[in-house]
């Protein structure tokens, strides 16, 4: 493989992981700064018998953090290994 | 004792699976003793001292001369652990003892600590911690100092990480005093002493490889000091085994009870304790979401920027393993922050709720007043009741308490055996305890790696930087104990000081010098300096009686910190030359998970 074609995989392996984690943080910016700014309207619905705003910021904003982090990692690690970036444990 | 390690490794689930069953024997002990007559306070100094005790003899089989043991703990801690021994570095006396007392007082907008210090994992898990870890560094100044070039940059990082990880030692350091104090009857200047004893017990023979063991042991101990007491409360209030998904109806009737006891001011408040005058589950006042997002976003973004969460990751074998970590270190700590509004409601509705036994508000006044847990915490003074308004009811607005002790005092409120109040404050300890270490480990390491070893004396040998390591250690302890004994702060507004002095200064450099290539040495001068200044002055600007902005107050002073920061890194470094090839290669190295390190092993 030329010095050449080893750059380009680098920048398509950036590239994808970029886009990758533009979307997680924009799902993150979803959960922790959206979600409080409407919390308001959020409330007027029941959730589990909670109010639904109360809910997303006790619980459901923090579930969503831990899949984001989960689905995340899933996702890198397939981008890793697509480009021959992975590494043995 | 390196072939003790490698045993050790490969026995490590073994090792902290006869750790926990030894510890639930040990509390099942303590209540068999309690049944049997045996003193309370017996019982809560039985506690703390086993504990500490198994930290300190963690501490000592894990003491090492080898410089990468002592700084990285050899790069070998498998991804569980490093998540567990990250999430008691991270869940401090703050979390623990004060963050239910501050949603059963503060109401829903002291949930932005919640939200805070949950999201910032994704953060740290996008922006830095797999990238760190691959340029291979030993301290995060290692990192700027190397990606930057120059010891001006390196010395900035170095500054920025002493003053916020300072401010956030010495409100552990008060935290283990007090409940040192508490627990074993000293007063609150030895409890201090004694609490940072036990804290370089565990850390100054074997740096970050004891504090990593004593960690993960640390968070066993303090998850089941949380959990306990809100399962047992839940049971007995007919909410079932698992709280958080059936309290809904509790959360939304919190409201009807708010508004049949009225949330007043009290005719006459009583200082250092709070009453009861925020609605539980929804916003009010000014700004208030508004305050909300700012607070949650200081938060967040000191998450990714404070050093001694970020020095965990460099401890794992690979980058892979190091996201791993992240991923677990964000569940461990799920598990208490999820838990924590369940705390808080659920207590509530024990001293609220007139269909419970435990309710006190409105009821007789006398009646309360003769409660055994209502004087033992009123001889404290952490807890009063006045009848203000002379009706012999006890009021809402009647009944102060100090937000810090609604953790501690829960086990007794709701009336649960003693033996449970003791593993709170044996929990409540560990918390502590674990942070203050990390929190001394960063320091140190930061003065004697980077300051040190880096940019005084680089021709130092291995025994001599870690004797002055170790040094350092004691005499930052010692300091930040001497502060804390002081008492000039409370314990949460010097956390959330922390996070909002590491954001400023240090969380675009961090993330643009990964994610911006062209991001160069005056750029990133003059962002963490700018940063850290303005956010300084804005600090003291508002501590010292000025209007805040926006109702941007003294907790969430990052949001101008960072602002300025941003701008200033932007605008500096366009204006000046870009770096040369050599460290955009670097760049380039350090966002590809394999390969050699950046920096070499035992730099």
């Amino acid at each position: 493989m030329s010095a050449n074609d080893a750059g380009d995989v680098r920048d398509r392996y950036w590239a994808k992981t970029r886009n990758l984690t533009i979307v997680v943080l924009a799902l993150w910016a979803f959960f922790s700064l959206v979600v409080p700014a409407m919390v308001s309207t959020l409330n007027q619905f029941t959730f589990l018998g909670f109010p639904f705003g109360f809910y997303m910021i006790a619980q459901g904003s923090l579930i969503a953090f831990v899949v984001i982090i989960w689905v995340q990692n899933w996702r890198q690690d397939a981008i890793d290994d697509e480009f021959g970036f992975g590494e043995e444990e | 004792m390196a072939l003790i390690q490698g045993r050790f490794i490969d026995n490590i689930g073994r090792v902290y699976a006869i750790y926990t069953g030894g510890f639930l024997a040990f509390i099942l002990l303590m209540a068999v003793l309690e049944q049997l007559g045996v003193g309370a306070d017996t019982i809560g100094i039985l506690f703390v001292a086993f504990t500490i005790a198994i930290y300190a003899l963690i501490g000592w089989l894990s003491r090492t001369m080898e410089v990468d043991a002592y700084y990285v703990a050899g790069r070998q801690v498998p991804a569980v652990y490093n998540g567990m021994a990250t999430a008691a570095d991270w869940m401090s006396g703050a979390s623990f003892v004060a963050l239910a007392g501050g949603v059963y007082f503060g109401g829903y907008g002291y949930m932005a600590f919640i939200v805070g210090w949950t999201g910032g994992y994704v953060l740290v898990n996008s922006l830095m911690a797999p990238y760190l870890r691959k340029f291979g560094c030993y301290t995060v100044p290692d990192f700027i100092g190397t990606r930057y070039g120059g010891n001006l940059a390196r010395l900035c990082a170095v500054i920025v990480l002493v003053v916020a990880s300072f401010t956030y030692v010495t409100a552990q350091i008060n935290a283990t005093g007090t409940i040192a104090a508490r627990a074993l009857h000293i007063p609150f200047s030895y409890g201090v002493w004694f609490g940072l004893l036990g804290i370089l017990l565990c850390s100054m023979l074997g740096g970050m490889r004891a504090v990593t063991w004593t960690q993960v042991a640390q968070y066993i101990v303090l998850i089941i000091a949380y959990l306990v007491p809100v399962i047992w409360m839940s049971n007995a209030q007919g909410f079932g085994l698992i709280p958080h998904f059936t309290y809904g109806e509790a959360a939304a009737n919190m409201a009807n009870f708010e508004a049949q006891y009225g949330l007043n001011p009290p005719a006459e408040a009583i200082a250092g304790l709070s009453v009861l005058t925020t609605p539980h589950t929804g916003p009010v006042g000014d700004y208030a979401e508004w305050k909300f997002i700012t607070l949650a976003l200081c938060m967040m973004c000191g998450t990714a920027s404070l050093p001694h969460i970020l020095m965990r990751y460099f401890t794992t074998p690979t980058v892979r393993s190091a996201r791993k970590s992240v991923a677990w270190s964000l569940l461990f700590i799920f598990l208490l922050y999820f838990t924590a509004p369940a705390l808080a409601t659920l207590t509530k509705l024990q001293l609220l709720d007139p269909n419970l036994p435990t309710a006190i508000i409105g009821k007789p006044f006398e009646e309360v007043a003769s409660l055994a847990w209502i004087q033992n915490w009123s001889s404290v003074g952490f807890l009063a009741i006045a009848d203000q308004n002379s009706d012999g009811i006890l009021q809402l607005n009647e009944f102060f308490m100090r937000p810090d002790i609604v953790v501690l005092a829960t086990p007794e409120i709701a009336g649960l055996p003693y033996v449970i109040s003791g593993l709170v404050a044996a929990g409540g300890m560990a918390a502590a305890m674990s942070t203050a270490d990390g929190l001394l480990l960063a320091i140190a390491n930061a003065l004697s790696h980077d300051l040190y070893y880096k940019m005084i004396d680089p021709k130092a040998d291995t025994a001599v930087r870690l004797i002055v390591a170790r040094i350092l250690l004691v005499g930052i302890g010692a300091l930040g104990a001497l502060i804390a004994s002081l008492q000039l702060t409370g314990i949460l507004g010097a956390v959330a000081w922390a996070f909002c002095f590491a954001c400023s200064g240090l969380f675009f450099p961090l993330a643009l010098g990964v994610w911006w290539k062209r991001a160069n040495r005056p750029g990133a001068v003059a962002g963490m300096a700018a940063g850290f200044i303005a956010g300084s002055l804005y600090l003291y600007y508002v501590y010292t009686g000025g209007t805040p902005w926006f109702g941007l107050d003294h907790l969430r002073f990052g949001i101008v910190g960072m602002a300025v920061s941003l701008v200033a890194m932007v605008v500096v470094t366009l204006l000046t030359p870009a770096p040369d090839e050599e460290i955009q290669r670097m760049v380039e190295e350090t966002r590809v998970p394999t390969g050699p390190a950046i920096l070499s092993d035992k730099h």
